[in-house]
């Protein structure tokens, strides 16, 4: 046992603990405060202290718990909500109230809750590492699959179906003439990957339901993407609408130092809000980390990873896992102020130098892999990242940092914002490196995938220049095919790229209705470029009732939009003389 | 604490004085963070914090500074205590400085309960997300950028801009609609000058608030230190008022800036490495102690609201102290000076401003069916015609059509009747609602596209004055 010897900020060093190891998770005071040795020299230990250092002084004890970080793996996790060193705050609101005092604990996983163990495999069985030996129904949305540890082999001598909390004995391992008991849990260090066979490219769709993410830019399963924004461009709301809709079959949401009224928010509506695949409620397939801007600062920097190991363990079992981390800056934050204390050479603007390395070891251990053990699986977890760069200024190292890693990126704009043009994601400056992976994917909805897609951006991009001259010479002066690629690019932007979060259908848009929406956009480009070669002014063609069905198929719900789009298009085949008819 | 106080214990051996800190010969038990005296061989007292201790030396940062302090006679006090506030009902109708102590000339607190002015967070799966409108009376406000209780919304003003005239009309007419219970008003004021502050504190008194209302006032000349405290105590009044006595708070902070200018001067002279324009790096989070105070609990009947005022040097919003608090709170009211200069009053600039409780605070039941759309439509038929304005200081008028010299004009009348009101009138927000729909009467009809129907049914006037 150790004793305090210094005491900074969130930072102590302690004397008498030769033996100790780096990562060591240690007990601190009287009020066995939780620390982490982030390093040791001679008989001293430098520990990160998880929890408020106010009123510590020199002398008290500090008790080595020989454990590295670890998180607690197993049925339970699934609708729970988490503090950055995965305390349940459900557990200690319940057992210590609506305040987090200093020096509470509480273990990850109930310990008294019993799950109904199925087992997969009979006495006798020789399993390893990652092999399936049973399964819990965990919530209505997610079965759990209990897995060999990592690393273990060997013959089931016993396995039986029954009732058992996550402590219980389900199975007793024997290898080299001894026996191990499996229970429901396992523990996995925070800070390490875990294992799987091998890795495979992200060519599948990760389905957001936003529709400029999905067919602008889309996300590949196991991919990793980031969304920098100003305040007020709406990254919360963004990643809200992802770790909603996305079809996945489990969610992280890990609030890193962000707002408690948000978080709030956020545990509230995925209580209401229902999944529109199964109809079942969304927290069924989420699980929640909430470390707020207010708590302590040394645990934000824990809790991206173990937010992350839960993804690795539930991809594990073959699934798809997203993951979104709000907000990566504030994670970094921390890591300045750490490295601040222990008198490091900064970096850029007071970072650590290690900042790129440490970005990079949370957003590699995204991927779609092939997982250990039988059966066999594919699993996949995917990562988001939001990025609060100061002023709204990406040359920032935390944005710079992150963008050499991620594949993807989301850029909000404050003049988006500001026209309340939602979601903010500039068209211009996002891109997607999976675009070209997951076309396969795509053309399987639609054949025209890529046409459609090219078409639109270069729209986009054209329109782009077109209004440095508007801002010059006035929408008048421009001859009429430009006036028809402005109004197209007003449609793209209006009718396809603007979505709703809070409006029920608009919400969410699956990428069949993301493609009729978007390729009747093109198809009456191509209609009205007709008309207007034929004479009619891009005026009259702006009011015609025919783009005005087009700018209203959004709010269609989905039974009906199929005869919806399907009318427009009737009508635009008949030609110009219906549009006419049609009235104007 | 009681035994604590016994046994002070005090040590002449100071081994270096240099910028604000002293280093000096550690004593068994000294607590980090703690707050301790240093009595100067003159005599004088100053306060100080421990901001780091360790087995040998203990560093002290003594507020004010050094100057003056000798080696050789100079004491330095422990206690054993961080700094508290002394709370019960009585604070109502108080004003204290920025240490605590009361500044009315009436007696001291006399408390059992004695809180940590630095709080605890609230587990974040206790809150209760903001859902209760606040009628402000301001229509700018109320209309668009809507208060809910709980919420954390600060108001980003520039030098000279009416910023202390809004916060009083809205301390002065704040109330939950359709109930008649008052807020308590708990005021921190932080280096800002003696007439300001003043101007609160009469404010409070001509119209009766005093008696509900708590203030904590730090002027330009009291200590820099106590500009980190005054907030904190600002903050632990609310608290208790709000969970221990079931009461709806008023949080109202003014000036952040002199906060964050205070944090850095300190931050400075321990030599801590400067991030953006010299703050901490840390000033987030420091920020976020304050900010997120702010909440409702479930289970609870209380509420904090935070109010906090901060002056965008240069009116530059993205400026430290705006960026990172516009980063945690729930929103901003930002104020604009060609609004300003425009003599519209309150200079609320629309575009720039935003509640992210809006949501939930309005509609059917709490405030009006249409007010979402309302909303929606004010909004985009006033970006319209500010987007007019630009093309014509391009183009000149002529080019303009019909259609959009109506827009020109409505933006205007927006501004001079919906966004303008005097500093006593107080709107409900029906008629802020109406006042709005006479402007949308103005414009053709069938350009309410975000207007339900059945909406501009009910509430649309009669087909405006047409001339």
């Amino acid at each position: 046992m150790g004793k305090i010897w210094r005491i900074s900020g969130p930072v102590i060093i302690a004397e008498d603990m030769r033996g100790s190891q780096v990562y060591e998770v240690v007990e601190i005071g009287e009020e066995r405060l939780n620390g982490e040795i982030i390093g040791l020299e001679q008989d001293k230990a430098v520990i990160q202290v998880y929890e408020d250092t106010v009123g510590l002084t020199v002398g008290e004890k500090v008790t080595r718990t020989g454990e590295i970080l670890m998180a607690e793996l197993g049925p339970g996790l699934v609708g729970n909500i988490y503090d950055g060193v995965q305390r349940s705050l459900v557990t200690m609101k319940n057992e210590v109230g609506d305040f987090l005092h200093r020096g509470v604990r509480t273990h990850a996983l109930d310990r008294d809750k019993k799950w109904r163990f199925t087992p997969a495999l009979k006495a006798g069985a020789k399993v390893e590492g990652g092999d399936i030996i049973g399964t819990v129904q965990e919530t209505g949305l997610i079965e759990h699959r209990i897995m060999v540890p990592p690393g273990m082999s060997g013959v089931i001598d016993s396995i039986e179906e029954g009732d058992y909390t996550v402590e219980e004995t389900v199975a007793m391992l024997g290898s080299n003439g001894k026996t191990r008991p499996l229970s429901l849990m396992q523990r996995w260090p925070a800070r390490k990957p875990r294992p799987y066979r091998r890795r495979f490219d992200p060519v599948d769709l990760l389905v957001t339901g936003t529709r400029i993410i999905d067919y602008l830019f889309p996300l590949a399963l196991g991919g990793k993407a980031a969304i920098p924004g100003g305040f007020g461009t709406g990254k919360t709301v963004n990643l809200q609408q992802m770790a909603r809709w996305s079809q996945t079959q489990l969610n992280i949401y890990v609030g890193c130092g962000e707002r408690g009224n948000e978080m709030a928010d956020v545990l509230h509506s995925f209580k209401e809000l229902k999944d529109p695949g199964s109809g079942r409620y969304l927290q069924e397939k989420e699980i929640f980390i909430a470390n707020t801007s207010n708590m302590p600062v040394v645990a934000r920097e824990i809790s991206i990873f173990i937010g992350i190991t839960m993804a690795e363990y539930y991809r594990d079992m073959g699934y798809d896992i997203l993951l979104v981390a709000d907000s990566t800056s504030r994670w970094a934050e921390a890591m300045r102020e750490i490295g601040a204390r222990l008198e490091e050479t900064p970096g850029e603007e007071g970072f650590p130098t290690y900042l790129g390395s440490r970005l990079s070891a949370f957003y590699e251990r995204s991927g779609k892999v092939e997982c250990l053990g039988s059966p066999d699986r594919v699993g996949s977890a995917t990562v988001i990242g939001a990025v609060s760069p100061p002023g709204a200024d990406f040359s920032e190292p935390v944005t710079q940092n992150t963008l050499r890693i991620v594949d993807a990126l989301y850029s909000l704009d404050v003049a988006l914002a500001n026209r309340r043009h939602f979601p903010t994601i500039n068209w211009l400056q996002s891109y997607s490196q999976y675009a070209d992976s997951v076309d396969a994917w795509w053309e399987k909805v639609s054949p025209d995938y890529t046409e459609v897609r090219n078409q639109a951006l270069i729209t986009l991009q054209k329109e782009a220049e077109l209004e440095e001259i508007v801002r010059l010479v006035g929408p008048e002066a421009l001859p009429e095919n430009d006036k028809l690629l402005l109004l197209i690019a007003r449609m793209i932007r209006e009718d396809f790229l603007m979505q709703s979060a809070y409006h029920p259908v608009d919400t969410y848009s699956d990428p069949k209705r993301s493609h009729l929406m978007l390729s009747t956009i093109m198809k009456f480009n191509d209609f009205a470029g007709g008309l207007a070669e034929a004479g009619m002014m891009v005026s009259e063609i702006s009011a015609s009732r025919i783009k005005q069905r087009i700018s209203r198929m959004k709010d269609v719900p989905n039974d009906e939009i199929d005869q919806y789009i399907d009318s427009i298009r009737q009508d635009m085949a008949g030609g110009a003389v219906s549009l006419e008819e049609g009235g104007v | 604490m009681d035994s604590m106080q016994l046994f002070t214990r005090q040590t002449k051996a100071i081994s270096t004085a240099r910028r604000s800190l002293l280093i000096i010969e550690s004593i068994p038990g000294i607590q980090f963070s703690e707050i301790v005296d240093v009595e100067l061989g003159t005599g004088e007292v100053r306060s100080g914090q421990v901001i780091e201790v360790g087995k040998g030396t203990t560093v002290v940062q003594v507020f004010g500074g050094v100057s003056e302090v000798d080696l050789l006679d100079s004491k330095v006090r422990y206690k054993g205590e961080t700094l508290k506030l002394p709370l019960s009902p009585d604070i109502l109708g108080r004003i204290f400085d920025g240490s605590g102590k009361p500044i009315d000339g009436g007696p001291a607190i006399i408390s059992q309960k004695y809180q940590d002015i630095n709080g605890v967070p609230a587990n974040p799966a206790s809150r209760m997300p903001p859902a209760e409108f606040i009628e402000t009376g301001i229509s700018a406000i109320d209309g668009l950028n809507v208060l809910v209780r709980g919420q954390k919304l600060p108001i980003f003003s520039g030098s000279g801009l009416p910023h202390n005239k809004i916060a009083a009309q809205i301390i002065r007419q704040a109330s939950l609609k359709g109930k008649s219970d008052d807020f308590a008003i708990v005021f921190g004021a932080i280096g800002v000058s003696y007439d300001d502050a003043a101007y609160f504190i009469n404010n409070l008194e001509e119209t009766g608030a005093l008696s509900r209302a708590v203030g904590f006032i730090n002027t330009a000349s009291s200590p820099v230190i106590e500009r980190l405290s005054t907030p904190r105590l600002a903050l632990t009044a609310a608290e208790y008022l709000a969970w221990e006595m079931d009461m709806h708070v008023l949080v109202i902070l003014t000036d952040i800036t002199n906060y964050a200018d205070a944090l850095r001067e300190l931050a400075a002279m321990r030599g801590e490495i400067p991030s953006r324009r010299g703050y901490p790096g840390y000033m987030y989070t420091d920020l976020a102690s304050l900010y997120e105070r702010a909440g409702r609990i479930s289970g609870r009947e209380g509420s904090v609201t935070i109010l906090p005022i901060l002056t965008m040097p240069d009116d530059d919003i993205t400026h430290p102290i705006p960026d990172l608090t516009g980063y945690i709170t729930e929103g901003q009211i930002v104020l604009s000076r060609p609004l300003d200069r425009k003599r519209i009053y309150p200079p609320i600039d629309v575009f720039l401003s935003l509640s992210r409780m809006m949501k939930e605070g309005i509609g059917e039941g709490k405030t009006r069916e249409d007010h979402n759309n309302v909303f929606m439509q004010s909004y985009a038929m006033y970006a319209e015609g500010n987007y007019l304005r630009e093309i014509t200081t391009v183009i000149g008028s002529e080019a303009l059509t019909d259609r959009d010299k109506v827009y020109l004009e409505a933006a205007d009348r927006f501004e001079r009747d919906f966004i303008a009101q005097a500093e006593h009138s107080r709107r409900t927000v029906e008629e802020t609602l109406s006042v709005a729909w006479d402007i949308f009467s103005m414009l053709p009809e069938e350009d309410l596209k975000l207007i339900n129907e059945k909406y501009i049914k009910k509430y649309l006037p009669e087909s405006s004055e047409s001339e």
